[in-house]
């Protein structure tokens, strides 16, 4: 997912109305148990708040990254078809960022704010987006696996005891499930086209596999969030278990496009029925997630660019509207 | 000329027109002032991509010697592309974008109106949607161009000189030649002057709302429509063909 429980925030806002006792915190807990949605009037535990926040947050900053590396190849996409596939999909994503960026506003906290938090640095999203696209079949790779990847993850979120996000979330997955599959389709005909294609998908396999893997976060034992976002049902699977699932299922697929996993402890394991896999490289996660991978400040840089450079069309906007709001009033 | 090399002749300009400003639309992507543009944009790039692919395929048909809409995209050069000039104009701010996309879609909207009742049934079915689209666009375009002309100093500004800078090209859309005049007279196409009376009326009136002044620049003489383009074209498509021509046996 692009969700990844990356954050290091940690500060509360204080908030006087939200007494914790406890009978409040079991009520709470007792409506979670049972299943029920909560919603946005409704009382609610400051860290359940701020762990919805943060994960929210993260997503809808993920969707608006992740529009760049796919947006890198819609100028010289080599189709019509591909071309317009392509630009719907980087749309939707738009789109996604829009509803995401709405659910968690449900909870007290602006767009301006978090897209602030996520110009300045504070704010984190989705590892993955830091990698680069070289050459076309990434964009079949990153539908393929990240997409594929994020459904794994998201599926399950649409049980999310939060109300907003798990009808967000409904709405996502319809449209991630596209997403995958023309991704898949772009991987199948490449990996049944010429040489050169075959070598382009396999190039990009052997660059996105892994980074995929760490999509779904730090390993259970490292993975400080989970216990309680579990309790809360927020999250329903934990990290590992999820990555086991999407190497189960994408294992076959890449068998099925005769193209070569890149990893020599890949093996089939009989008796448990899984995919047993290498070792990720831990070590690369966090430094990608430190801010040094290979895209991270050209990302940033972009983003950065487009707010400052629409800085005096939102401007002339507000002061258009205060202009009018003046003359009717 | 005869009128159906005429017909295909202005279907082919139609779709290089759309696909051209549908390539610079989607040079945008991940660049707007707000996430709302962003979608907004990526929407109108999707309609100029769809118009282009449904011209091309119609010439394709019209042709008839098997060629698909790739082929005109991709594997042509320059000077077969026949657009006018004013839709391949860079991006430059969003004041550009916005008064590029104006100025153009109040006069399309009107070559796709009368489109829409030419007797040629393929290109009327294909107008009679674009025109929509484009009735769509033009609501977002012009609600741009008064907020930027009549918002801060700096946005009248701004947009003032995208004016300067764009009007030139404008003359180009109502200069036909005698493609525009066969599809006029053995199809009911579009009559240019009578668009162009409408257009100066309407573009007046909306930048006099949008409290800026009509530039004083003579339109330049252009010929898009025959394939002579500015520089900005050929690197417009040497991006969007080259990863079709470097790999000419592919099928992607
Ligand atoms: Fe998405
Ligand atoms: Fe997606």
């Amino acid at each position: 997912m692009y969700t990844q429980g990356l954050d290091q925030q940690g500060k509360t806002e204080n908030r006087r109305d939200s007494l914790e006792t406890p009978e409040r915190l079991e009520a709470f807990q007792a409506r979670i148990d049972a299943e029920e949605k909560i919603e946005a009037k409704d009382w609610m535990p400051e860290a359940y708040r701020r762990t919805l926040i943060r994960q929210i947050s993260q997503h809808a900053h993920s969707e608006i990254i992740g529009m760049q590396p796919e947006g890198n190849w819609l100028t010289r996409a080599p189709s019509l078809k591909r071309k317009a596939i392509l630009l719907a999909k980087v749309q939707d994503e738009a789109g996604h960022g829009l509803y995401l960026y709405g659910a968690a506003e449900t909870l007290g906290i602006s767009r301006d704010r978090m897209v602030a938090d996520l110009l300045s640095g504070k704010a984190k999203y989705s590892s993955i987006f830091n990698y680069p696209t070289l050459n076309w079949a990434d964009i079949g790779a990153i539908g393929w696996l990240v997409d594929g990847a994020a459904i794994m993850n998201q599926i399950p979120l649409c049980r999310c005891s939060y109300g907003p996000y798990a009808r967000a979330m409904v709405r996502i997955c319809k449209e991630e499930s596209f997403h995958q599959r023309q991704g898949f389709e772009i991987m199948h005909v490449m990996a049944n086209g010429s040489e050169d294609q075959k070598a382009m998908a396999q190039d990009a396999l052997n660059r996105w596999w892994w980074p995929s893997l760490m999509m779904f976060g730090p390993s259970d034992k490292d993975s400080k969030h989970s216990a309680q976002s579990m309790a809360w049902k927020i999250k329903r699977f934990s990290n590992d278990e999820l990555r086991q699932k999407f190497v189960d299922v994408t294992v076959p697929q890449a068998d099925f496009l005769g193209l070569t996993v890149p990893d020599p402890d890949l093996r089939f394991d009989e008796t448990s029925g899984h995919y047993c896999y290498g070792e990720i490289d831990w070590q690369e996660f966090h430094d990608v997630i430190a801010g040094n991978g290979p895209c991270n400040r050209q990302r940033m840089e972009t983003r950065r660019r487009a707010q400052d450079d629409g800085a005096w069309v939102r401007e002339a906007a507000r002061a258009y509207a205060a202009k009018h709001a003046a003359k009717a009033a | 000329m005869k009128p159906e090399d005429a017909l295909l002749a202005y279907t082919l300009r139609l779709g290089d027109t759309a696909l051209v400003l549908g390539q610079r639309l989607v040079e945008l992507v991940t660049h707007g002032p707000e996430l709302e543009e962003e979608l907004a944009n990526a929407n109108f790039a999707l309609d100029y991509i769809g118009q282009a692919r449904m011209f091309y395929s119609h010439a394709a048909a019209l042709e008839g010697a098997g060629r698909t809409e790739d082929d005109f995209a991709y594997l042509r050069d320059g000077q077969q592309f026949g657009n006018v000039l004013l839709v391949e104009q860079p991006n430059g701010d969003f004041g550009d974008t916005i008064v590029r996309q104006v100025l153009f879609e109040t006069f399309y909207i009107r070559q796709l109106d009368t489109l829409t009742r030419c007797s040629d049934p393929g290109l009327a079915g294909i107008a009679a949607r674009a025109v929509k689209e484009i009735r769509y666009h033009l609501r977002h375009g012009l609600q741009w161009l008064v907020r930027l002309g009549d918002g801060t100093g700096e946005s009248h500004a701004r947009v003032q000189a995208s004016l300067h800078r764009l009007w030139p090209y404008c003359g180009e859309l109502f200069a036909g030649d005698d493609v525009d005049e066969i599809v006029g007279t053995h199809y009911g196409g579009p009559d240019l002057s009578a668009i162009r009376e409408q257009w100066e009326h309407e573009v007046h009136a909306l930048l006099a709302e949008a409290t800026l002044e009509v530039p004083d620049e003579p339109w330049m003489n252009a010929a898009g429509r025959q394939g002579v383009h500015t520089e900005h074209f050929g690197y417009l498509i040497a991006e969007m063909q080259f990863l079709k021509r470097a790999y000419p046996e592919a099928t992607w």
